[in-house]
């Protein structure tokens, strides 16, 4: 029989590791709004509905992070699905939508955004915001999580830990940025392209969460593995249909007709 | 001789627009159909009804994977079509018996897909469990997939006679 052997997880994460992200936490949550509101005074000002996504964003991470759910998701496989879906396509998507890239570059002075946007323009990060890249970063990285002894050795290593929930929260970051541009995104591919790799994600989280209902994790209990694979499959769907109705916005938009000038009707305009 | 009213010559050019985004609206019209009635299928048999199962132990490796794709495909026919139909109105080359007829077509043809290679075929699921005769199921299932893809067929036979004349005619 499958049982819980992780009854000593408690003490994997102590209150050191709370301490540290907690930090990390309120720093994001300082640092965007501040930079924002003194950047304003300088340049256009930025929209409130930004600071309202990053605010829901650096939330929602955290709650996979520390607090009930997160204690929860070391004994419950549901709860860890749960927390994946926050910190892996929630609060990557809505991070995304308060394009914190654009905000840094004007946060910066001119010698270091220069700095910054030599490396987004760099060869790294053209390589890896290929969605294709990003999107085999993404699901890849949850097919080895859960296909492989990983799910279960992750109880058992702090480094290990923080590593895997670094991996989903970039991985997730990294897709949702490659397939909508709501950020700064020096290396643009085609809506066809996007929709294609899109899809094709979409599918892999599918077949990977009936894959994870049908065989569950080591260490994890069939009813468990059951719930945690559904709630994978039916989460995944919602937060990616966000996705795929802001790319097919962005397509519909940039597909506008040119605006025709009415038909000649000289007479009709007023004499200068 | 015979006047042309600047009206008749509106509707002229409107057909004109029209037949230039035909194909457009057949997709869009097809790929809605996909869209909803997978999305029907999931909402009533998997949800409403409870006959479909997630998973059953004869689902095979290849029938998850179709699946996915499927439905991850029908996802985004969802989504992308409504947008097409946004895009048809706001061009104002929206073409009601095309769309619809294609609707219909493409539900059709995920139903019998869905019936016969996903049901059947690749095991994803039955279409009911403990049902005392699933056969009867099967051909209400497919049947039913036929007779919406027969609607669609007539439907875009029609449009084709009216561009067909369009055609002639101009």
């Amino acid at each position: 029989m499958e049982m819980h052997h992780h009854n000593h997880h408690e003490t994997l994460t102590g209150a050191g590791y709370d301490i540290v992200i907690v930090s990390i936490l309120i720093a994001a949550m300082l640092a965007y709004p501040l930079a924002a509101y003194f950047t304003s005074k300088t340049y256009k000002n930025w929209p409130l509905y930004r600071y309202i996504f990053w605010i829901l964003g650096v939330v929602t991470a955290g709650a996979a992070l520390v607090g009930p759910l997160a204690e929860l998701a070391h004994s419950s496989f549901t709860a860890h699905m749960f927390g994946h879906l926050l910190l892996g396509m929630l609060s990557p998507l809505l991070l995304v939508i308060s394009a914190p890239v654009k905000l840094l570059l004007r946060t910066l002075n001119t010698t270091n955004a220069r700095i910054l946007s030599r490396l987004l323009k760099g060869r790294y990060i053209q390589f890896v915001s290929n969605p294709i890249v990003a999107g085999t970063l993404n699901i890849g990285g949850l097919a080895v999580l859960y296909t492989t002894g990983l799910y279960s050795a992750m109880h058992d290593s702090l480094l290990l830990h923080v590593l895997v929930h670094l991996h989903v929260f970039l991985a997730g970051y990294l897709f949702t940025a490659s397939i909508i541009y709501m950020d700064v995104s020096p290396h643009r591919y085609s809506y066809v392209y996007r929709a294609l790799v899109l899809i094709l994600a979409l599918a892999g989280h599918k077949i990977l969460s009936k894959h994870i209902y049908a065989y569950p994790p080591e260490g994890v209990a069939r009813a468990d593995a059951e719930t945690g694979g559904m709630l994978m499959y039916y989460g995944g769907d919602m937060v990616d249909v966000v996705i795929i109705i802001i790319l097919c916005y962005h397509w519909y938009k940039t597909t506008a007709p040119r605006r025709v000038s009415p038909p000649d009707t000289g007479a009709a305009l007023p004499a200068e | 001789m015979q006047e042309t009213t600047s009206a008749e010559i509106n509707l002229h050019n409107d057909l004109h627009k029209k037949l230039e985004y035909s194909k457009r609206n057949l997709w869009s019209g097809l790929l809605f159909g996909i869209g909803t009635m997978a999305f029907v299928d999931e909402v009533v048999f998997h949800f409403l009804l409870q006959w479909h199962h997630f998973y059953d132990l004869s689902t095979t490796a290849v029938g998850i994977f179709s699946d996915g794709l499927l439905m991850s495909f029908a996802w985004f026919a969802a989504i992308g079509s409504l947008f097409m139909f946004a895009d048809l109105r706001r061009r104002n080359v929206f073409w009601m018996k095309k769309w619809a007829g294609a609707v219909f077509l493409g539900a059709g043809i995920f139903q019998l897909f869905d019936g016969i290679v996903n049901h059947k075929i690749l095991r994803v699921h039955q279409i009911r469990y403990n049902a005392d005769n699933i056969l009867v199921y099967d051909i209400a299932w497919n049947a039913s997939a036929v007779v919406l893809l027969i609607i669609g067929l007539v439907l875009l036979k029609q449009t084709r006679k009216a561009s067909g004349k369009m055609k002639e005619g101009s």
